[in-house]
């Protein structure tokens, strides 16, 4: 047995999302190699050696790789395949883009979001926004799987001293072009890796005064800043802050939730924070069934009192 | 160009799903069943590339039960023109729904196939990639702009850190995201008009597809629940209750 995992980087550094998944893979028994897919991307690769549980390390080193184009990282993983056993990726926007392109090619079902591990060919996965927990076994002999991040401890980035190899596949299918990225620039943590998340919701009115109450206290914990769809929808917000369901799934330490109802769709994506506090005027609102602490009250006075008080 | 869009029947958005007491799967009888909503901005999004002169007909197509017609009457009635039911009482998993969804390329030849990128019932996220692949077609998943030029169409995805655009060559894939349209609501006349659109009813054998699932599901449970916890009645208590509780310095 052993398992392939795609290592999510930016080509400079190994982010976090793959030791999660590294975790995971390591479950599943037997070796676990890491295939670092990028353009001039030696130095993922040199991190991905040192982290614990990593026996080898694949360095697929072309321009072809660079953006993480599905059309041309499918064929080089699939052709990998044939060696291994299992394939595992983060279920981030990367890992979910190319994973089912690869299940396609090796002809198996894809095991979505997995939270556990029960056995080789046994994992929990969510379904219904996680509002259910299904157990399901795979028929197939190689598996194709993505991790939901949050659900497993990161490995250990040091320790490891994994050989690291050269690989090469066709480059590019000539079927794509990556054209730009428009990426958020923010000195704050990263959303799924932050420890402590301030979000923001629909009350919050307009963009202007998102920015005015969230960001202060944001700053003030040092935490990452997300947003509930409401918001996001309305442009109070990046789609990249949206936590919920369709968004971003994030567990940090202490989750603060700013004038967010708690619809479902939210809720499924942050109730795996260890601690909830709540800030809402409604105290019928639905995001007080799942907080620690919560605050009934105007958050317009109450979050400039709670950031003068920290 | 023809563009194809397949939609899913699912448990309407609204509805609160509750677990089987057998724990077997999810309480299904008597339930509001709708379009999935990502589906939905799809059969909007290829409406619109016809509304523009772009499309010259859309093309829906529901792979399940026999009352998927329902949910392709309602792709007919928001204005596409007909539709294909590919009937199963089968499990459908992603992997045979892209199987069968190649076959139908194959007869239909579009230019584009607009997917919903992920179903709100199993939330796989993995019929359009999946399609893709079979097809070795580009894919623009999570797309909040599709803008065809030409040969190519240039996608704008929601990623993680952003918004990246990537440039397709056709025939490719897309699959929406919550922010690439608000679709419309169908009007009565058009729900009228929808009943004489034709709809062609077809089975996976016909494309050859063996439908058989390759994963079991051995139970379903509900989530760990968690305790409402307490409500404070200051700004001065929420700030002790976080210290107590370690949660900031």
């Amino acid at each position: 047995m052993s398992t392939l995992v795609l290592a999510e980087h930016d080509n400079a550094d190994l982010k976090d999302a793959t030791l999660a998944t590294i975790t995971a893979a390591t479950q599943l028994g037997g070796d676990v190699h890491v295939l670092v897919a990028g353009a001039g991307c030696g130095s993922v690769a040199e991190a991905a050696a040192k982290v614990a549980g990593v026996a080898k390390v694949l360095v697929a080193d072309d321009a072809a790789y660079g953006a993480a184009l599905p059309e041309n990282l499918a064929p080089l993983i699939a052709g990998l395949m044939a060696g291994y056993d299992a394939f595992v990726a983060p279920a981030t926007s990367r890992g979910k883009n190319v994973a089912p392109r690869v299940a396609a090619a090796l002809d198996v079902a894809q095991i979505s979001e997995i939270l556990s591990v029960e056995g080789p060919d046994t994992f929990t996965r969510p379904i219904y926004a996680g509002n259910a927990i299904a157990t399901v076994k795979s028929s197939d002999a190689k598996k194709v799987i993505t991790v939901r991040g949050t659900a497993f401890a990161k490995a250990a980035t040091s320790g490891g001293s994994a050989s690291v190899e050269a690989v090469s596949g066709a480059g590019s299918a000539g079927t794509s072009s990556f054209v730009g990225a428009e990426l958020t620039k923010s000195a704050r943590p990263e959303l799924t890796a932050a420890k402590i998340i301030v979000s923001g919701g629909r009350a919050l009115g307009s963009s202007d005064k998102f920015h005015e109450f969230i960001d202060p206290l944001a700053d003030k914990l040092g935490a990452a800043v997300g947003a509930s769809r409401a918001a996001v929808d309305a442009g109070y917000a990046p789609n990249d802050y949206q936590v919920g369901q369709t968004g971003k799934i994030v567990a940090p330490e202490l989750y603060v939730a700013v004038g967010i109802s708690g619809a479902i769709q939210h809720l499924a994506g942050m109730k795996d924070s260890k601690i909830i506090v709540a800030i809402n005027k409604d105290e019928e609102a639905p995001i007080f069934q799942v907080a620690d602490v919560g605050l009934v009250g105007d958050l317009f006075t109450l979050v400039p009192e709670l950031t003068g008080k920290l | 160009m023809k563009v194809l869009v397949p939609v899913k029947r699912v448990v309407d958005y609204n509805v609160k799903v509750r677990v089987k007491s057998d724990n077997t799967g999810v309480e299904l009888a008597n339930i509001k069943m709708s379009m999935n909503p990502f589906d939905e901005i799809a059969v909007e999004e290829a409406i619109r590339l016809k509304e523009k002169g772009i499309a010259t007909e859309v093309v829906v197509v529901s792979v399940g039960v026999q009352q998927c017609t329902e949910t392709l009457r309602t792709a007919l009635a928001m204005g596409a023109d007909r539709g294909i039911l590919i009937l199963t009482d089968v499990t459908t998993e992603s992997l045979a729904v892209a199987k069968v969804l190649a076959g139908i390329v194959a007869e239909e030849a579009p230019g584009l196939v607009i997917l919903g990128k992920q179903a709100i019932d199993d939330d796989a996220n993995q019929t359009g990639q999946m399609l893709a692949g079979l097809l070795g077609w580009a894919q623009g998943t999570f797309a909040s702009k599709v803008d065809p030029q030409g040969e190519t169409v240039n996608v704008t995805r929601e990623i993680d850190g952003g918004l990246e655009t990537v440039a397709l060559k056709m025939p490719a894939i897309v699959t929406t995201d919550l922010r690439l349209n608000e679709p419309r609501y169908a009007s009565l006349p058009n729900i009228m008009k929808a009943k004489s659109k034709p709809i062609a009813n077809k089975t996976p054998a016909d494309y050859g597809v063996d439908m058989t699932p390759r994963l079991t599901t051995l139970k379903v449970t509900e989530p760990a629940k968690r305790q409402a916890g307490i409500k404070v009645k200051s700004v001065d208590e929420l700030v002790a209750k976080l210290k107590e509780m370690g949660a900031v310095a």
